[in-house]
């Protein structure tokens, strides 16, 4: 198992059929976006349909999680029992699939260091052995 | 102009308290309540009116409220497809177009809300003291496409609203030197129009840029008291067309042109949005709507005489401010600085109801009957000669707006 970061008890993801794929390649420790087969643009959160192009074919792309913070705030209320507050939440730019942003938190580093343009990288977090959540540190 | 022309002839609303506080009687019945004082306000009866439109996933169903309060015919039942208080204006803009159109002569817009009937908003549904569920973390099941959504949000702990219209500021105040002593006199401002409101929650209760620093901090750069109240109450305004008005108890404010939407890619706001254009990050996302808005109402932000600006948080105040062309993209902070926002002599007298943020949550639809007394001179921070208003609703989600106007 990973280093544990958030308790057994954060929300844990809901998925219908279009998105559990992202889910079951992130049990992998595999951090994916789809990317459109008709005009190569990527997306995240999944979705039917490229914005761009309204192809409907779109196949998953695995991704390295080098990114930079976009924005963050730190969280001064709980979301779960026995959370450690704050804690970071946080957009970030993922570097290699044309600035695509997702949402996730950064950890592994004092809240109040967290900053715009932070260079981080990609930690999974094993809430348990079926379901690995992406979340990111400062680049080493 | 046109006879069909939609104005607002009634507004009114219920007790407005803190969340939860409204517990002896039903959420329905409160908005029965509402209804009720506003066709009363507009000098009708409950035999005129043939629509109902609301917004915001409303628990409150206009069908049975329509039997509940006794309408001969319900002819134009409608609820707003935006989330959350980003509808309100949208209702209003869809009462319009039915009474324009002949779809109904009479259509009363109403929010009713009970959080402590249901659930509170501000936690975003999470119970932490819940007992903790013995099995093993995994993936769940989402039975709507917004939980699917949320499911990019939920396990990073985004789910309060407080959390999340962070993200956008805290960008803006990265790009644009933004400061929390701006965001700070922009709640005091409102706090001191809620001071002279009887309706409103926080009007005894006063507070300097001193209290609005020192209050906890919830969710960076947002402090307590920049986010909005979490209130029970409910409020309601009927449309109809001007020729219906003519003979009624009040001079009705015009709808001099309404709008509804969303910048590509927007879905949920900052919940779902982290890839919406890098542009618009930092925005309202409701420049292109006040563009179209001015635009059908023939219309510019210099024209505005009191402005009533959704407030769920402070700095999507700021962000509207520059959206809505009152100010330059950047410059929100400033022009807060000016005193501009003040109903004692600012340029732009805003929420001169005290807002979201002093006078009540009702999702922002008592920012259209505080608009609707600003131009009938019957508000307690009255602004002189006031002909034009700017209402909006929602900021940084799916949002809507009018302008009120007054001949």
């Amino acid at each position: 198992m990973s280093d544990r970061f958030f308790p057994d008890s954060m929300p844990p993801p809901l998925a219908d059929a279009t998105t559990l794929p992202f889910w079951e390649a992130a049990a992998e420790h595999r951090l994916v976006v789809q990317r459109c087969t008709a005009c190569g643009k990527t997306r995240l959160p999944p979705s039917p349909v490229c914005a761009e192009c309204q192809s409907d074919q779109a196949e998953w792309q695995e991704v390295s999680g080098q990114g930079e913070v976009y924005s963050y705030t730190l969280v001064h209320r709980p979301l779960a029992a026995g959370q450690t507050l704050p804690f970071v939440i946080a957009v970030i730019s993922l570097e290699e699939s044309g600035d695509l942003r997702m949402i996730s938190n950064v950890v592994g580093i004092e809240p109040e260091a967290v900053h715009i343009g932070m260079a981080v990288e990609l930690v999974w977090e094993d809430m348990s052995d079926q379901l690995a959540v992406p979340r990111f540190r400062p680049r080493s | 102009m046109s006879e069909r022309k939609a104005c607002i002839v009634g507004v009114g609303e219920t007790q407005y308290a803190r969340w939860g506080k409204i517990g002896d009687i039903t959420e329905h019945a409160l908005a029965c309540q509402a209804i009720q004082r506003s066709v009363a306000d507009a000098g009708l009866s409950m035999n005129d009116v043939d629509g109902l439109a609301s917004f915001a996933e409303d628990r409150n169903e206009a069908t049975f409220l329509a039997s509940e309060l006794g309408l001969p015919a319900l002819r134009f039942a409608n609820m707003v497809w935006l989330p959350g208080g980003g509808g309100g204006c949208a209702a209003v803009g869809n009462a319009a177009m039915a009474v324009e159109t002949g779809q109904a002569e009479v259509v009363v817009v109403y929010r009713s809300l009970c959080q402590g009937q249901f659930f509170r908003f501000g936690t975003g549904g999470v119970d932490v003291s819940a007992p903790v569920d013995p099995q093993p973390p995994t993936v769940r099941s989402a039975d709507s496409l917004m939980l699917a959504s949320m499911g990019f949000a939920m396990p990073y702990g985004l789910l309060m609203a407080a959390a999340a219209y962070a993200l956008p500021i805290r960008r803006h105040m990265h790009l644009y030197g933004t400061r929390p002593e701006q965001l700070g006199q922009l709640a005091v401002t409102f706090r001191e129009h809620a001071s002279r409101n009887p309706r409103a929650v926080m009007g005894a209760k006063p507070m300097t840029l001193e209290d609005h620093q020192a209050s906890p901090m919830i969710a960076d750069p947002h402090r307590l008291f920049d986010c909005c109240l979490e209130s029970d109450g409910a409020c309601a305004v009927v449309v109809t067309t001007q020729e219906r008005a003519r003979d009624l108890a009040k001079q009705p404010v015009e709808i001099l042109a309404s709008e509804q939407g969303a910048p590509k890619g927007y879905a949920f706001g900052p919940f779902t949005n982290a890839n919406v254009a890098d542009e618009i990050y930092a925005t309202g996302g409701t420049e292109e709507m006040a563009h179209r808005l001015w635009a059908k109402a023939g219309l510019g932000p210099s024209d505005v005489d009191v402005a009533q600006i959704y407030d769920h948080f402070t700095g999507c105040v700021l962000m509207q401010l520059e959206d809505y062309g009152f100010c330059g993209r950047g410059e929100g902070g400033p022009f807060i600085e000016t005193g501009a926002l003040s109903w004692h002599g600012g340029s732009l007298p805003t929420n001169t109801h005290g807002g979201s943020l002093s006078e009540a949550y009702i999702h922002g639809l008592n920012h259209v009957v505080e608009g609707v007394r600003s131009l009938r001179g019957e508000s307690t921070s009255p602004v002189d000669g006031a002909e034009v208003c700017l209402v909006t609703s929602g900021a940084c989600v799916p949002s809507s707006a009018v302008v009120l106007g007054r001949r």
